[in-house]
Parts: C-alpha cells; structure tokens; sequence
C-alpha cells in the first residue's frame, strides 16, 4: 500500500517514469475520404439489404421446394428444402451480423477513450440516510417488539406449504404390491419380441441371445389370452415390465444362486431385461464374458453369476425368471419372478 | 413311317407327325447321355476338391493359424486359463469366412477388439480353411446367396421385409450397433463395428456365428427369413438418403455437439480475431470541417 493518501490527485506523486500519453490517432480512409465513406455506407447497407434477400427466400424456398414425406425433392444425398432453409435462414443472420461488424469498423467512432475510474459505493450521506430509513421502518412496525404478530406470522406463511403437499396426493394412488408382481405366470410360454414366436428351447444354441416377451402380449385365440392387457397403455406398462433376455451358455459355466439350481434349461437362462439402476432396457450382451451391459449408466450384470452386478451403479442383480420346458419342448415361466423388476423404490426396503 | 406303324392303328401317335418318335428316342439318349456327363464326373471332382481342400487348408491352417487357435483347431489356453485362441471345433465354415473374409483373423495382435482390417488370404485360400475348419466337427455352413440375396423378392415383397426386418433389427440389433448401424463402444475397450457397406454375406454370417464377444442370432433363434429381412433392411438404410441434412455417423449428441464446438465455435473465435487484427489505417490526417 502506498502511504499517500488515496483520495489525492495522481499528478501530486513523483513517477520514476514519465507517463508517455497515447499515441496520435491514426485516421481510417473512410474517415478522412469522403468517397471511402460512401462506398462503406452501400457496403453495410448491400449487406443487410442481402440478409432481407435471404430471409424472404427462406419463405420462397419453404413453399417452393417440395420438403413433404413422400419422395422430397433431393440435393444430393440430402434432402433440397431443409439446405435451403438452414442455408438462407442462416445466410439472413449471419449478413446482419457482418454488417452491423462493418459498420462499426469502417464508419463508428474509432478513436480511443480514457474513462477515469470512479468508486462504485454510493455516497457516505445516501448510505447512512437509507440505513437510518431503514431502522425507522423496523421500529414503527415493532417486529422485534411484538413477537406474537412476528410468530403468527411465521406460522401463517409456514402453513402454506400444506396445501401444495396435500395436492401431490392427487398424482395418483401408489399400487405398491402391483410394482411387484408382473402378468408373468407359470407356464406362460416365452415368445420372441416383435415376431410373437415361441422359442423351442433345443432350436437354441450356445451364444445365442433372445430378446423376448411373454406370450400373453400376444394374444390369438388359439392361446386364448385376453386382447385387453396386450392394447394401449396397458400393453406399455407390461411391455416395460415384462421384457425379458434369454441366453444360453455352456451349462458348466453357470453359477446357479442359492435355490435357483432348476432355474435354468440346459443352459438357457432368463432375466429380466430392465435395469435395476433406472429401468434401461438392456441387451448389449457378451457371449464370452456374459456380462450384459446397460447402455444409460453402465451398470454390468454377470447373467452367469445370477446376474450379480460386477460393475457400475446398480445396487441389485437382474430379477431371474425360472424356465422350464412344456411338452412341445417350448420354454415356459415356472412363476412370475420372485422379485420386483425394475428400479428400486422406498417401500421396497 | 406309315409302314411301321400299320399295325398301330389309330393310335395317338399318329397325330403327333412323322418323326416324332424318333426325335424322343434320340432327345432322350442325348438327354441321359449329357446328364451322365454332367452330373457324374462332377460329384465324383467335388469330392476330390473337398479332400483336396480339407489338405490344402490344414496347411494353411498350420502356418496362418495354429500358433494362436493349436495345430487342430483345439485352441491354446495360457497357464492362468486365459485363451489365446479359442477352439474351432464346431465353429463352421461361416465363421472362417466371415473371420477371414474380413480381414478380421489372421490377427495382428491380440486384444480387446479383432478389427476388420485388409484381407490376407484370397478367396480360394479363404475356402480352403473354410473346408478345413468344416472338417473339424459340425458347424453352420457358408450361406449361399440365395440366403441372403433380396434381389428375386418382388417391390410388395421387399417392402414387407424392409418393415419386419427393421422391427428385428432394432429389437436385436441396435442396442450395439447403433439404430443406423454405424456401430457403438461395448466395454474394456472393446467397440461393436459399423454394419454399413459390409457385404450381405458378412452380415448373415455375423448373425449366424456371433463373431467375438457378439451373440450368436442362430436360425432357430432369427430364422433365414428373418436374417434376410434384416439385410433387406439395412440395404434400404444405405440407400435412404439423408432428408435432414449430414448424418455425422448418426452417433446424435457426441458428434453433432463436437461439430459445434470445434467448427461453430471456432469459426466464430477465429472471425472475431480476424476483426480485431485487421483494420485498414490511413497516413492522411482528418481535416476538421
């Protein structure tokens, strides 16, 4: 810190070096020629006479160029109207911007400025005047000496948080047992996702992997499940719930968990397919590693260990479904699964 | 002709004109006769061509491949039960000509990813592995292109296996492939390739042998059908063009992001700079009005 006093004019101090002041100004042609002037003028005025060019083919393009869904007109590889709508839209804003660039450059004000610097407090009497106002306010409305109307009040603005918990309810009730239990249930045959065929559990080899459904998703009359939990929003949330990913694996490379030794079939093992993390649908599988790997959060679970997470920030393995074959050879659920699919949730501890 | 057949009567014969007889007798003799010389010598070469092949792939095999997979395919584990090579008993032809065909095996080095690279062995040499490996136990065989072709399906046909072949595709296929097929990472480095531009054949093996770490999509799991619909599918992605303008590898936020990053923002930072470095100067002095 200098001893001088701050507030003093800076020309009272010695300087060891002489300030050397700014350089003259050197003048832009467009400032000392008239002619220069002129032409920057068209210039800017060219540019931003092009951008309402622009834009108003932008209206052109959009009602000229055929851009609908059934065979667009083509530019190349890409489609004619969206290049000529992001070309002249583009085109539009980029002008006014170069032109107001010109502008500035060529005919602003280009000389430099010197700005003293000022302090950024208000003055000493404008702080104490709104402090004093400020302590006369406090004392005529007597909050610190009337605490029953400053705790009422309190209580009265603390209350208005009620209402809006209250309201929440109306979200909807919570189905707590529904979240876990599915339309899964023994002997509902396992179908491949899309196509709605069964699997024939010896048509499957090692390394194979099956994205698959229960049948009940795809009801016919000859397998006789009813049409309305496979329709509408009903068919999403099964969907979401029920998907499942079969593999199968050299029976010798399986570690069954603790009661689930018959679970399997000849190798052929079944999980859910959604992500105890946060619900992904997974189905990025490695056959030698038979870890499945969830795409969000990369959470892996080892379909071969019960599906025992080995990486990644899901807390619970893979729900598994206990398989069996029917008479015809086709796989079949033994049960629904023997826990919540899906994320984890409060009530299920 | 009306003297040998006198005796004959009425019979049909006679309507079908003079020669007629004749020309069937001798149609038929030239008929057996090239067939015999068609069909006969050539399965009796074929087997010869196995045989031979089987012997000129084992030496192959033994110079290209045995290091890493053993001298009969058995494969070599290290002494902490790593592989080196996995055995290829039972893997197929399909799978020596996918590995092969694609320049993917031999490899060059061992690691996370075997990826497509040039192809070392021709076509004929590609075979006669094939036939080696075939040789060693049963395994899916090479598909023919009537596996894989969509060329003979009708327009209604194909459109119909565009449509189910896409639902397949994106049911099996995307989650590492990518919806575009342009491939994604997989874990420990480790990356599921590109699907656009590989041959048909390539794509049908893929499914039926599950190269690497991929899952096998057997005929009893995807049928023949519903492989060749998925081909029919990504033919119909390549040949769809790109409506909305650059599909930067259709990998959605990671590369258009970067393109804006790197090119939006930096051509905007070099604009400016160029504004700031170039103004025009002039020696003359304004004259004050």
């Amino acid at each position: 810190m200098s001893a001088h006093d701050p507030n003093l004019p800076a020309q009272a101090e010695q300087e060891p070096i002489a300030d050397p002041g700014l350089e003259p100004h050197q003048w832009r042609p467009t400032d000392v020629d008239p002619k220069a002037e002129k032409r920057a003028e068209r210039q800017v005025a060219a540019l931003f006479g092009l951008s309402a060019l622009s834009a108003i083919g932008f209206v052109v393009a959009y009602f000229a160029i055929d851009g609908g869904t059934e065979n667009p007109t083509r530019f190349g590889y890409l489609g004619a109207q969206n290049i000529a709508l992001g070309v002249l839209l583009g085109l539009a804003l980029l002008l006014i911007g170069i032109g107001i660039i010109q502008w500035a450059r060529k005919l602003m004000g280009d000389q430099e400025i010197v700005e003293m610097r000022h302090p950024a407090a208000s003055s000493e009497e404008d702080r104490e005047a709104t402090l004093a106002a400020l302590a006369q306010g406090l004392e005529e409305s007597g909050i610190g000496r009337r605490p029953l109307v400053r705790n009422s009040l309190l209580g009265a603005v603390g209350m208005l948080a009620l209402p809006s918990v209250v309201l929440l309810r109306d979200l909807g009730k919570i189905d707590i047992p529904a979240l876990a239990r599915t339309i899964w249930a023994p002997g509902m045959r396992l179908v491949r996702d899309v196509v709605g065929t069964p699997i024939k559990a010896s048509d499957l080899e090692v390394g194979d992997l099956v994205n698959g459904l229960p049948e009940a998703l795809f009801p016919t009359p000859e397998n006789g499940y009813p049409a309305e939990e496979a329709h509408g929003s009903k068919l999403q949330v099964n969907k979401s719930k029920t998907a499942i990913v079969i593999v199968r694996m050299e029976p010798d490379e399986i570690i069954p968990g603790p009661g689930r030794e018959d679970w399997s079939v000849d190798g052929i093992l079944c999980y859910s397919k959604i992500c105890t993390h946060v619900g992904c649908p997974i189905s990025l599988y490695e056959r030698t590693t038979h870890h499945l790997l969830c795409p969000c959060h990369q959470s892996t679970f080892d379909l071969g260990d019960s599906a025992r997470v080995v990486f990644g920030p899901a807390a619970r393995p893979l729900p598994q479904l206990p398989l069996d074959v029917d008479e015809e050879g086709y796989l079949i659920a033994r049960s629904d699964f023997t826990e919540p699919v899906g994320p984890s949730y409060w009530e299920r501890g | 002709m009306r003297l040998l057949n006198r005796s004959a009567g009425r019979l049909s014969r006679h309507r079908r004109g003079k020669v007629a007889g004749l020309v069937l007798l001798l149609l038929g003799l030239v008929l057996s006769g090239s067939l015999y010389a068609a069909l006969s010598p050539a399965t009796a070469e074929n087997t010869d061509t196995t045989a031979a092949e089987v012997e000129k792939g084992r030496e192959l095999f033994l110079v290209g491949c045995a290091f890493c997979h053993g001298e009969n395919g058995e494969g070599v584990s290290t002494l902490n039960g790593n592989q080196i090579g996995p055995s290829l008993v039972g893997v197929g032809a399909a799978a020596v000509d996918f590995q092969v065909g694609t320049g993917r095996m031999p490899m060059s080095q061992p690691g996370a990813q075997a990826p497509r690279k040039d192809v070392v062995y021709n076509q004929e040499e590609i075979d006669q592995l094939a036939a080696f490996v075939a040789s060693l136990g049963p395994g899916p065989a090479i598909p023919t292109e009537a596996d894989y072709s969509t060329a003979d399906l009708t327009e209604e046909e194909r459109e119909a296996a565009i449509v189910r072949g896409g639902q397949i595709f994106l049911t099996n296929c995307t989650a590492c492939h990518n919806f575009d097929g342009s491939g994604g990472a997989m874990p420990r480095g480790g990356y599921a390739p590109t699907i656009r531009g590989v041959d048909a054949k390539h794509i049908y093996e893929a499914m039926l042998t599950g190269p690497q770490q991929m899952p096998n999509f057997a005929n009893g799991n995807i049928t023949p059908e519903m492989k060749r619909d998925v081909i029919a599918y990504l033919e119909a992605t390549e040949e769809q063009p790109s409506y909305g303008g650059f599909g930067l590898g259709a990998l959605g936020p990671v590369s258009e992001g970067m393109f804006a990053w790197l090119l939006g923002i930096g051509s905007l930072v070099g604009f400016a700079i160029w504004i700031a470095a170039h103004t025009t100067r002039s020696k003359k002095e304004k004259v004050e009005a």
